[in-house]
């Protein structure tokens, strides 16, 4: 493995050149006609131009991306996070092409990519998971089961991820009205209309556990992120180690992690995520197999370098690390700087970045393809940089996170670093108490904020 | 009087719902002040274009899924 095709754009692309260029691999950048000056194509040693702006017709276009790889001459792909990374038959074509295929297997990747079966494999691992259908269910199963597991309930679309797909039913009347609904909505989205039924579990926290497996049969988890603070189930800001969790139940739900990711022979990096309730009981909810959005937070308590680790699995070499060396030093936390104005209820801001001074100094990391002069598209995704900062401890992590954001200039768009601000002034957030509703409630109870 | 509703956004304008469903309004129908008359798709979001005022569709003045800039107009409206 000598040069790999970064099948992505913005700050992960970056992220992947950088790791290539320290691991002494050459790296291959893909762009869309938007993204000619981007800075992902300006850090590779090479770029090829995929298609127009619309993601289906470029970062989303297989044959495209396949034939950039064929003209380069690359042998790996990495696929970042979104766009393609999670798809089974993009992953399996780069394996029928000889290329190295940086993440899990394709079947690992559909087995966890259809909800319900993933489900049933954390069942088999012995995994604690949600009350629920166990499977997809007709309109009428649907209202017995939820009869059987008690309101409120979540419907939720099995094709479906990343928050979409998801209803709630308080009672039998509003699930009555809404699987049909959300049947036909499913259909539409994903080309499957199959629903599944869970139980919603009331002021949860969401948890999650990075893994990271090698070919040699060495799997090994690097403790767990705390992302509870979400806008319309998107995170806005992740910690490790989560305030919420003591000891005991770490063990437990990072050995859970273990064994699911061991029952779906899991190579490469990926996520399980759990919900925590009050009570420290934690119950599966999906794998992600790929890098998240929010790795940094552990790499920054833990010492590795996910990404690294990611390419050199993917080469066949074994882990750099055993499980015994990998401990779990000081607080990290990672806000999401995105183009939005948190005025305006989060509208998107794309534009020309007229001005950016980013921050810097002990324990600070920002990871951004922006820089004055960039244009934001308003064809992709709204995150402009990560901000990721460590401490001793939280409240030395939540200080520096603090200092840093006041240090950070974007001009010309807005941003949601006002909202983080705010966010990091909040009474529970400095008490580590909060839960998946949390900026539902503040929004609703201040009137603004994240509505 | 003819008027204009504008995008309030820039983005990729749709004229439905989504791919499966009827367009918001045809060209001849009569909206009221508030009617949502297309879509702007931008950073992976969806937003409503609202008609401002009551009148009827004179005509399209962008295509479907054609990219818009915030403040340009999309639909013109002939109203008494």
């Amino acid at each position: 493995m000598q040069k790999v095709l970064v099948a992505n754009r913005g700050e992960i692309a970056a992220r992947v050149i950088r790791a290539c260029r320290e691991l002494g691999l050459a790296s291959v950048a893909v762009y869309s006609e938007a993204d000619e000056n981007a800075l992902h194509v300006q850090r590779a040693e090479e770029a090829v131009c995929v298609g127009p702006p619309h993601a289906r017709d470029s970062y989303l276009n297989i044959e495209a991306i396949l034939t950039a790889a064929r003209q380069t001459g690359a042998d790996a792909v990495h696929p970042g996070y979104g766009f393609l990374a999670e798809n089974a038959s993009f992953a399996a074509a780069c394996r029928d092409e000889d290329l190295v295929w940086v993440g899990p297997s394709p079947e690992a990747i559909e087995a966890m990519g259809d909800k319900v079966q993933a489900r049933q494999l954390a069942v088999r691992a012995g995994a604690p998971t949600i009350p629920g259908s166990d499977g997809a269910v007709s309109r009428e199963r649907a209202l017995e089961v939820a009869e059987a597991i008690g309101y409120p309930v979540l419907i939720k679309a099995a094709a479906g991820g990343g928050g979409r797909g998801i209803r709630a039913a308080g009672d039998q009347a509003e699930l009555a009205e809404l699987v049909g609904q959300a049947a036909a909505e499913a259909e539409a989205a994903f080309g499957d209309g199959s629903l599944y039924l869970e139980k919603l579990l009331v002021d949860a926290r969401h948890v999650e556990v990075q893994v990271l497996g090698d070919m040699h049969g060495n799997l090994i988890h690097l403790f767990e992120r705390e992302c509870s603070i979400q806008r319309r189930r998107q995170k806005l800001l992740e910690e490790s180690p989560s305030p919420a969790l003591g000891d005991e139940t770490r063990a437990a739900m990072t050995n859970a992690a273990l064994q699911i990711a061991q029952a779906a022979d899991y190579e490469n990096a990926g996520t399980i995520e759990f919900l925590l309730d009050g009570d420290g009981a934690f119950y599966f909810i999906e794998m992600n197999t790929r890098i998240q959005v929010e790795h940094p937070v552990t790499e920054f308590v833990t010492g590795v370098d996910l990404v690294k680790e990611q390419l050199r699995v993917a080469a066949g070499e074994p882990l750099s690390i055993e499980q015994e060396k990998v401990g779990l030093s000081g607080a990290a936390i990672e806000v999401r700087i995105n183009a939005e104005d948190p005025e305006r209820s989060f509208m998107p801001s794309p534009g020309e970045i007229t001005g950016l001074a980013l921050p810097g100094g002990p324990g600070v990391r920002v990871d951004t393809a922006a820089f004055a002069g960039y244009n934001v598209p308003p064809f992709y995704d709204s995150l402009v940089a990560k901000l990721i900062c460590w401490g001793r401890d939280r409240s030395e992590a939540i200080a520096r996170t603090r200092r840093a954001l006041e240090e950070f200039v974007v001009d010309g768009i807005h941003t949601t670093i006002p909202f983080h601000l705010e966010l990091l002034a909040d009474p529970s957030v400095l008490a580590g108490e909060y839960h998946v509703e949390f900026l539902e409630q503040r929004a609703a109870a201040s009137g603004r904020i994240a509505t | 009087m003819e008027q204009t509703i504008k995008s309030p956004l820039p983005g990729t304008f749709y004229r439905r719902p989504d791919p499966h469903s009827e367009p918001y309004v045809q060209e001849g129908d009569t909206v009221t002040a508030g009617d949502v008359v297309g879509l702007v798709e931008i950073m992976k979001t969806f937003h409503e274009i609202h008609s401002d005022a009551a009148g009827r569709i004179a005509r399209f003045l962008v295509e479907n899924s054609a990219l818009v800039d915030a403040g340009q107009d999309i639909i013109a409206l002939e109203s008494d």
